[in-house]
């Protein structure tokens, strides 16, 4: 069979199982376009804006566990999706991206939408290729997802000229089965002698701790991450990353850690005196002080990535694997193993642990008769019954949903963690509503960073994605101004959202529904209507108070034990910010 | 402490940026850098100077295992082995510095490989150090222009780094 390169290009998609793909046409890649408009398997998801196609592959990525797929135009088209590229180079998550750039004859030559996409992707990406020759394009491709899905997952870039995919040269095709490199050789199975040694240390704590993170989703392992806490009876805690990889209703659940974690979690990561991390990465949002991090713990290290053990943190047992292998053998190496937790310390640690529990950190004011944000996530979660899938953009709403909506299942709870990319959630949304068209799919967001990729909403109009965006509008960057509340005297440098748009009009006049709820007793009854409304995308731009903040708080430089509370029950809610 | 990274690389464009743009992303130092195809000549050998305490060393280790164009490597530092550097100085020879130049130069054992009325260029090889020495013993205002290829290494024994 003979294909030019653009076929070629589509036909190694379509071998590699790819059903859809995110994108946006340009000049570059317009033989490939042309490729794809003959044919009528891989559906092409036209979006307003290149950062979003990677965004919404992000989205779809996470929901699935599939690599997300994307297609930009050369120069400014390969620049826009960076950002999104980063987001998920941050993340791990498994992505394709092919960029058109300039034809072999003129790269170098500062021609028309030329920019060197290799070396500007190089630090954000997993891997990245230019294809200079049409007969490497689908081993390139079959590289590319091999490498994007494998060990710690992540972005991919496939820089592809205009020529190499020439419809007038066409050349033999061969889409290959199975590839290696000599080069890359991720770690699948962790080290006998470690599992055993970090089992023994497992069972002879006093004070256990289990911290796992966004790699047991990534590994699949979340009913082996159960398995095995359950079978040992230890406390659990997850990065924002990780919510959903352990149930969050569960009892011995005891919340996120980190900057916004629960008192309990944090003091309990203080005090323990054996912690098993797992697929965790040890970042300063999770660690803060580092010198005063887990002080009298001995350190387990389960992580795909070598580069991940003793980065921030030094561990005393490093397993390099994939977590659910690991897991596995560790299950099995605690039931057969004679020694057995000690029930009695265990006891007084879950004693201790629901002393911490008792001061009910996540408390808020539920009598205000300002809609409280909490108060919304809350209420979103029932409505939804906990099992939506929520995406968010980057702020104070992306931390009340990880505090307040209980993820128990994996792959429910979609953000930007690392990279902390505002306009994220919008696209992620309709990336996750393609891959899960069933499901109810929801964006939490707020004022300021859903006008960061606003434009999609044409996009969710063009795909009919019925998604159900929650707007926390509380007319700040909240997040920045509560960084500025706290840390420079409430100078509200330009955190302020002034001008907003009437957002209901908005997304009517983007063929959406638009409700405004500015009433607590409103809530509920609005997201109901809204979920009740499969086939249509409902905007709701819901007025909450403006001086909330996200508490707990561990800030910038200051350990776990070393918490910002909120004030004491009832604080006043109506303050008056400066 | 000083470590000699010697590590076998795809010989792919690219692929020497990759690990420059590693150091300089993550803030590590490069003392010295070679690169040359070797008997394969799909790979590269590239041997890479750093200083650094243990942890850095070990995660600049990791991070340049983690690139998908190294094959492999290895810290030379660990073990026994040899390292050299090529150096050729060019350096004013007049009346009576030529001879003491000269003199210098066989010390050093060092060749000079061309000759005219005012000058010399010198070819030595040696460890970085020695190289550094003999660039101090030359005379005062003497030395033109000093270019150096930068540490290159081998283990010694029967052991090799390759595939």
């Amino acid at each position: 069979m003979e294909l030019s390169g653009a076929e070629i290009l589509v036909q190694s998609l379509k071998d590699e199982g790819v059903e859809c793909i995110f994108g946006y046409p340009g000049g570059a890649v317009l033989h490939i376009y042309d490729a794809l408009f003959l044919q009528d398997d891989i559906k092409h998801i036209l979006v307003r804006h290149e950062q979003a196609a990677t965004h919404a592959a992000d989205g779809y990525a996470r929901a699935t566990g599939k690599p997300g797929v994307v297609l930009v135009t050369s120069g400014p088209g390969a620049t826009n999706a960076v950002t999104g590229i980063a987001t998920a180079y941050m993340d791990s998550i498994p992505m394709v991206v092919i960029s058109g750039q300039v034809p072999r004859a003129v790269i170098g030559s500062d021609a028309f939408q030329e920019v060197d996409m290799v070396g500007i992707t190089r630090p954000c990406v997993k891997h990245n290729f230019l294809v200079k020759d049409v007969n490497k394009i689908a081993e390139t491709i079959k590289k590319a997802f091999y490498i994007a899905a494998t060990g710690r997952p992540g972005p991919v870039v496939v820089d592809i000229p205009k020529d190499v995919t020439d419809p007038k040269i066409k050349v033999p095709y061969h889409y290959p089965r199975k590839v290696s490199l000599r080069s890359y050789n991720p770690a699948v199975k962790g080290h006998k002698g470690q599992i055993k040694k970090a089992v023994e240390l497992l069972l002879s704590a006093q004070r256990p701790m289990i911290y796992a993170g966004g790699g047991v989703i990534l590994g699949e392992a979340s009913a082996e991450l159960t398995a095995l806490t359950r079978l040992l009876g230890y406390p659990i805690t997850l990065t924002l990353m990780g919510l959903g990889a352990y149930p969050a209703t569960d009892r011995q659940f005891v919340g996120m850690l980190g900057m916004h974690g629960t008192y309990e979690a944090n003091m309990a990561m203080h005090e323990c005196d054996v912690l098993l991390a797992v697929g965790a990465r040890f970042d300063d949002r999770v660690t803060g002080k580092i010198a005063e991090f887990c002080p009298h713990a001995q350190i387990i290290h389960i992580d795909v990535d070598p580069a991940s053990i003793s980065k921030t943190v030094r561990v005393d047992i490093p397993i390099v694997g994939e977590v659910k292998p690991v897991l596995e053998e560790m299950i099995e190496l605690v039931q057969e193993n004679k020694k057995k937790p000690a029930a009695k310390t265990l006891e007084t640690w879950w004693a201790q642990i629901a002393q911490w529990q008792a001061l009910q950190c996540l408390d808020y004011d539920r009598t205000s008769t300002l809609i409280k944000p909490q108060y919304v996530i809350e209420q979103l979660y029932e409505a939804t019954r906990g099992e939506a899938y929520v995406t968010s953009d980057v702020g104070q709403h992306q931390m009340w949903t990880a505090q307040y909506y209980k993820f128990d299942q994996p792959r429910r709870w979609i953000n930007s963690g690392g990279l902390g990319t505002m306009g994220f959630g919008l696209p992620a949304a309709i990336g996750v509503k393609l891959a899960r068209p069933n499901a109810d799919v929801v964006c939490v967001t707020g004022e300021a960073s859903i006008q960061m990729c606003i434009q999609e909403l044409s996009t969710a109009l063009q795909y009919k994605t019925a998604i159900k965006i929650v707007n926390l509008n509380n007319r700040y960057m909240g997040m920045v101004r509560q960084w500025q509340e706290f840390s420079y005297e409430s100078r509200y440098s330009h955190s302020y959202m002034d001008a907003l748009p009437d957002f209901v009009a908005l997304a009517e006049a983007y063929g959406h529904v638009g409700l405004r709820i500015d009433q607590p007793s409103q809530v509920r009854p609005a997201l109901e209507e809204a979920l009740a409304m499969r086939d249509r995308t409902v905007f709701l731009d819901i007025v909450t108070d403006r001086t909330e903040n996200v508490y707990p708080m561990i800030e910038a430089g200051k350990a776990h034990h070393d918490m910002k509370l909120r004030v004491a029950p009832g604080t006043p809610t109506n303050r008056e910010l400066a | 402490m000083k470590h000699i990274l010697s590590i076998l690389i795809e010989n792919e464009s690219g692929a020497l940026s990759r690990v420059a743009g590693l150091f300089s992303a993550r803030g590590y130092n490069i003392e010295s850098l070679t690169v040359a195809p070797t008997e394969d000549p799909s790979l590269s050998r590239m041997t890479l100077v750093t200083r650094g305490n243990d942890d850095i060393i070990e995660q600049i280790t990791k991070q340049l295992n983690k690139l998908i164009d190294i094959v492999k490597l290895i810290d030379l530092a660990d073990s026994d082995h040899i390292e050299r550097e090529l150096m050729m100085v060019k350096v004013k020879a007049v009346e009576n510095t030529r001879e003491e130049i000269k003199r210098l130069a066989d010390i050093f054992r060092g060749r000079i490989i061309d000759v005219t009325a005012v000058s010399y260029v010198i070819e030595i090889t040696g460890t970085s150090d020695k190289l550094d020495a003999f660039v101090r013993s030359l005379p005062e205002n003497a030395i033109i222009e000093v270019v150096r290829s930068g540490c290159t290494g081998i283990s010694r024994g029967e052991k090799g780094l390759h595939l």
